[in-house]
């Protein structure tokens, strides 16, 4: 439908790739329905993914659709074993592999393989089959498999309902003009990923992709294609302001850059600040959402942000940490342990409701309760004017002699230090508290620094129950591909700084 | 007529208008096409004319609203015919932009 309504209205603008070579949306919809007609011959019951993003990716997910079969995009950067098991939970499927690589899912029951090569040769750009392409709310669009940083990874499922509800409730149809062009360089199997390509097409706006993101190959293509908008999470920001920023005052910055976005995780403060100091002109949107809520549930805006860096009062300044209010469809509630709505400010569990909310997982069913409510299992709080601030997952929470306390509370107050170029607070055991709260500090370029001046700031800024025990300066944090800090790995890595 | 449920579409009898509902009050709603009651996709079509008073066209990609703001629906696909509920004519619902956050 969303497809439909994008050749009803732009048929020959282009929509995905360059202005000279790229697909126009007649073209899409015409591999989509060579596409469906494909997965209908071999009766395919999904369709895998395992592959990067490249014009096949889009022309993929609408083609599933029109088939009425889930889509299923894998993080091809899985090891072999791990990525075979993933594709064995979703058999009967086809499974479009990267160039050269079908056999890292050859032989499995059920499976057909497929090179993504050999499949887009195969695929007619001309439309055999009438538009038969109907709209079931309740077929399974997208299968998300979750990152699995702290168990088995769970298969999110999306229904059709639930990425329309998206894309009807946040993105005006043809709004965009006919010069835009938005750059999405996180992988197909990132909810971001499937969200871009859906809202670019309906807002008309041409599609640009990065399979692999390496900062000066996403600067060199915003300036080459005059990237108007772009999507990217925390640790690709740093990374790109890093850059622009050795460019030094003759960089010629991203003129055309209209608008930033970034979310999927924390974003360090001093990361933000230089951001909008190197690129005045470009407005930039802080998005928060899960795979199961069908991508944003809620924004800071680019008024928002520079209201933030540019006031005095305090409550507002801290804002630029907020995650920023719900989208028009969605409700937010914060929630104790028992359920129970906590009172004004108080931190808890972020509690989400609305139409594009899904809350459910293909093994485990919907998580969603009889009232509609997703319990996220992100911890947070809501200011006075409903501005949202996400501290973490609640299963990282430190419990220090009966005390919660959030990782993300302490890290926030030290990524105010300018020398703290990045950091994680988590617990470690401890014989006489219970757990013990440990810092991982980077620390930015040379700058001396002791413990104590870290201990002192959180004691000063915070209560004296949340100053580390313990600060480690450590050379790097790890991160996955996507941005998401993985605190697992950190507390292997400094085990031994806890009580057997 | 069946309740308006989000996301449940609509066609026109007279032109080739085609409509999603994004939201609708509880209850029976009389959402009509060129004058005529919707019926569910695929069961219309344009056999014509719409009514002199509802002819004005469908825009595509256009939200309509009631006046009482509780209905409102998303045009899929453009025709002659002008939306209405009750009898009375849905006005078209000026945008709201968002900031793009992908």
């Amino acid at each position: 439908m969303l497809l439909e309504m994008a050749v009803g209205g732009f048929a020959d603008r282009v929509a995905v790739g360059s202005c000279d070579d790229g697909l126009t949306f007649a073209d899409l919809f015409g591999r989509a329905a060579a596409t469906a007609e494909r997965l209908r011959s071999v009766d395919a019951g999904h369709l895998v993914l395992a592959d990067v993003s490249s014009e096949a990716l889009p022309v993929l997910l609408f083609g599933a659709s029109w088939a009425g079969i889930p889509f299923v995009p894998l993080n091809y950067r899985l090891p072999d074993g791990e990525l075979r098991t993933l594709a064995g939970r979703v058999s009967p499927a086809l499974a479009v592999a990267q160039p050269g690589t079908t056999e890292r899912l050859d032989g499995l029951d059920g499976i057909g393989v497929v090179d993504r090569g050999d499949l887009w040769q195969g695929l007619s750009a001309t439309r055999t089959t009438e538009n038969d392409w109907g709209f079931e709310g309740e077929d399974v669009a997208v299968l998300l498999f979750t990152s699995g940083t702290t168990g088995d990874p769970k298969a999110a499922v999306l229904r059709q309902r639930h990425l329309v509800s998206y894309i009807l409730g946040s993105v005006d149809f043809g709004s965009a003009g006919e010069e835009e062009a938005a750059l999405v360089s996180v992988p197909p199997y990132h909810v971001a990923g499937i969200a871009a390509i859906l809202s670019n097409v309906f807002a008309g706006r041409r599609l640009l992709q990065l399979p692999t993101f390496e900062p000066g190959a996403w600067i060199d293509l915003v300036r080459a294609e005059g990237v108007t908008s772009a999507m990217v999470v925390p640790t690709m920001l740093a990374r790109i302001v890093e850059h622009l920023d050795a460019e030094g005052p003759s960089s010629p910055g991203l003129p055309t850059l209209r608008a930033l976005s970034y979310g999927g995780g924390r974003m360090p403060q001093p990361v933000i600040e230089k951001a909008l100091d190197l690129l005045p002109d470009t407005s930039f949107v802080n998005a928060y959402g899960l795979t199961e809520t069908s991508s944003t549930v809620t924004l800071l805006g680019p008024d928002e942000h520079r209201a933030a860096v540019a006031s005095d009062d305090p409550k507002v300044r801290r804002r630029i940490a907020s995650v920023g209010r719900p989208l028009p469809g969605i409700e937010v509630s914060i929630r104790d342990e028992a359920g129970a709505e906590t009172p004004d400010g108080e931190p808890g569990d972020i509690w989400l409701r609305g139409e594009q909310v899904s809350g459910e997982y293909r093994e485990q069913g919907s998580r969603l309760t009889d009232e509609g409510w997703f319990p996220t299992n992100d911890g947070g709080w809501l200011d006075d004017e409903g501005f949202l601030f996400v501290t973490g997952r609640i299963d990282d929470v430190i419990v220090k002699g009966g005390q919660n306390i959030s990782p993300g509370e302490i890290e926030e107050v030290l990524l105010r230090h300018p020398a703290v170029a990045d950091t994680a607070a988590i617990g470690l055991p401890d014989r006489e508290w219970g757990e013990r709260i440990v810092v991982a500090v980077v620390v930015r370029g040379d700058v001396d620094i002791s413990p104590d001046d870290l201990q002192d700031l959180v004691r000063h800024e915070l209560r004296s129950n949340r100053t580390p025990d313990l600060v480690e300066f450590v050379d790097e944090l790890p991160y996955n591909d996507t941005g998401k800090l993985l605190r697992r790995v950190l507390r292997e890595r400094l085990a031994h700084l806890g009580d057997a | 007529m069946p309740e308006l449920t989000p996301g449940s579409r609509w066609a026109s009898q007279v032109c080739t208008t085609e409509v999603i509902i994004v939201r609708a009050p509880d209850g029976d709603v009389d959402l009509e096409c060129g004058g005529s009651p919707v019926v569910p996709v695929g069961e219309g079509g344009p056999n014509g004319p719409p009514d002199a008073e509802a002819a004005g066209g469908s825009l595509l990609g256009k939200r309509y609203v009631d006046g009482d703001d509780t209905l409102e629906l998303l045009c899929t696909k453009p025709g002659d015919g002008s939306l209405g509920a009750g009898g009375t004519l849905l006005d078209l619902k000026d945008a709201k932009p968002l900031p793009a956050s992908d």
